[in-house]
């Protein structure tokens, strides 16, 4: 689960590791992988939400229904993969000592028009997040990927990465948010599903639901990681 | 900044703790490098918020006008135009003077039907809910307190409770034709015109809704009375 994610080390705290063997090589730089399993690495392997535990609040905050634990995983993605670009195509000319600083600048510009955009395209759901899109900026899933991963790879590498990393993110909240409002509400998308003779799980929409579903989520997702594990075992035999 | 900032060990700790060989230092950076790094990102950053900021406000304007209008006409129950008032200096005026800022003055709204008749006047009043702040838009009679309907523009009550003073029906329909002040019961007393029926596992927030609106009537009465007095002077 962790073989492409880089060490949490300074470079410089690695011994051996200095000085480095050739002028092209980054620290802690992922190993070479296609596009696509860039992309998917961030979908099911390192899954932001159910593998890597990242940016639990969000998770918890938004995902009373489904509407909105979606357009917070797209708000998320639009960051990802234009912060993910930037942090890559600048990743010369940003100083060491300096980057952190650097990835958040990128990181809350990119959340700010993300914020912009939203509250002048889709107003009501601007409204229910309310403070929640601009405290993407503190969500660990995109400090992480620039440090991991974009500061380190080719622009395009940046790009596929952020994007599967946004997909498993909004995956990850629509499943929350749809069991969440599937069960709270007895609607899915405003749209009454379970009809009138559902008495509402009013548990669901409020925080503790969100724990719930969370740890059933985390459950399922280690239960098939198991299954497919034993049954490569099995082949390899 | 001065110029003796460029000489010893570097400057980040962790680097003291492995030191490479000497022959092998990290190239030092210059501090003025750094500034203007920074420097130029953040003002980069701030022209391309600046320019989305510009080229998104119409629209976001345009929408709470929007908005404004729309719940004006649901708590008037479809007038036909309406007057906005602006209170100033403790008065109620169409055309306030110059000198405030128009947006930032207090407003009611005046609707009238087709033929001219007044049906009614709307006005925003915002207080603490259970949560946070309930701002509710409240349509009444000026000259009665009776009220013709309110609705419910913001509010962060408990998902799937509080927040039922916005989307349970029975509770909203329930204030059309009651007089202010209201009183908030658990059950109605159907020929009482100032009882309201309280929203069960809402009681916090459905006595939000019923203070507001008193407050708001005993606020704005008396100033809309005085407006319709001189008006028709």
């Amino acid at each position: 689960m962790t073989t492409t994610l880089a060490p949490a080390t300074a470079p410089d705290l690695i011994p051996g590791a200095w000085p480095p063997a050739a002028p092209e090589f980054v620290p802690g730089a992922p190993p070479p992988a296609t596009l696509w399993a860039d992309t998917w690495r961030g979908i099911a392997k390192e899954n932001p939400v159910l593998v890597q535990m990242l940016g639990m609040c969000p998770t918890m905050a938004v995902t009373n229904v489904l509407a909105n634990g979606i357009a917070m995983g797209v708000a998320t993605m639009f960051v990802l993969v234009g912060s993910g670009l930037f942090v890559s195509l600048l990743r010369k000319y940003i100083a060491h000592e300096v980057r952190i600083t650097s990835y958040i600048l990128i990181i809350a510009t990119f959340v700010t028009l993300a914020d912009l955009l939203l509250a002048a395209s889709f107003p009501e759901i601007s409204k229910a997040l309310g403070p929640f899109i601009p405290l993407i900026v503190a969500n660990c899933l995109l400090l992480g990927r620039a440090e991991a991963f974009a500061a380190k790879v080719g622009p395009v590498r940046a790009v596929a990465d952020g994007m599967g990393m946004g997909i498993g993110f909004t995956l990850s909240l629509a499943a929350m948010s749809a069991i969440r409002e599937l069960l709270g509400r007895g609607s899915l998308l405003g749209f009454d599903i379970l009809g009138p003779g559902w008495e509402p799980w009013v548990f669901m929409v409020l925080p503790a639901g969100g724990f719930f579903t969370l740890g059933l989520l985390l459950i399922t997702a280690a239960w098939i990681d198991e299954l497919r594990r034993k049954r490569r075992l099995v082949v390899a035999k | 900044m001065s110029p003796h900032a460029h000489h010893g060990p570097p400057s980040a700790p962790n680097a003291v703790a492995v030191t490479p060989p000497a022959t092998a230092k990290a190239p030092e950076v210059s501090s003025w490098k750094l500034l203007a790094t920074l420097a130029i990102g953040g003002a980069a950053a701030g022209l391309l918020v600046v320019a989305v900021y510009k080229a998104t406000l119409p629209t976001v304007e345009k929408y709470a006008a929007a908005k404004e209008a729309g719940a004006v006409r649901e708590v008037l129950k479809a007038p036909a135009r309406w007057d906005t008032l602006y209170l100033q200096k403790g008065v109620l005026t169409r055309s306030p003077t110059a000198g405030d800022d128009r947006k930032g003055l207090p407003k009611a709204y005046l609707g009238f039907d087709a033929a001219g008749n007044r049906l009614g006047a709307a006005v925003t009043a915002q207080e603490p809910g259970f949560q946070e702040e309930v701002l509710l838009m409240i349509g009444f009679e000026p000259s009665n307190g009776t009220l013709i309907g309110f609705k419910v523009l913001d509010e962060k009550e408990t998902p799937g409770l509080g927040d039922k003073i916005e989307r349970d029906t029975s509770f909203g329909s329930q204030f059309v034709g009651r007089v202010a002040p209201l009183k908030g019961v658990r059950a109605r007393n159907a020929t009482d015109q100032s009882q309201v029926q309280t929203i069960t596992g809402a009681t916090i927030s459905s006595r939000a809704v019923i203070r507001i609106i008193n407050h708001a009537v005993e606020r704005w009465q008396p100033l809309l009375v005085a407006y319709e007095r001189g008006a028709a002077q």
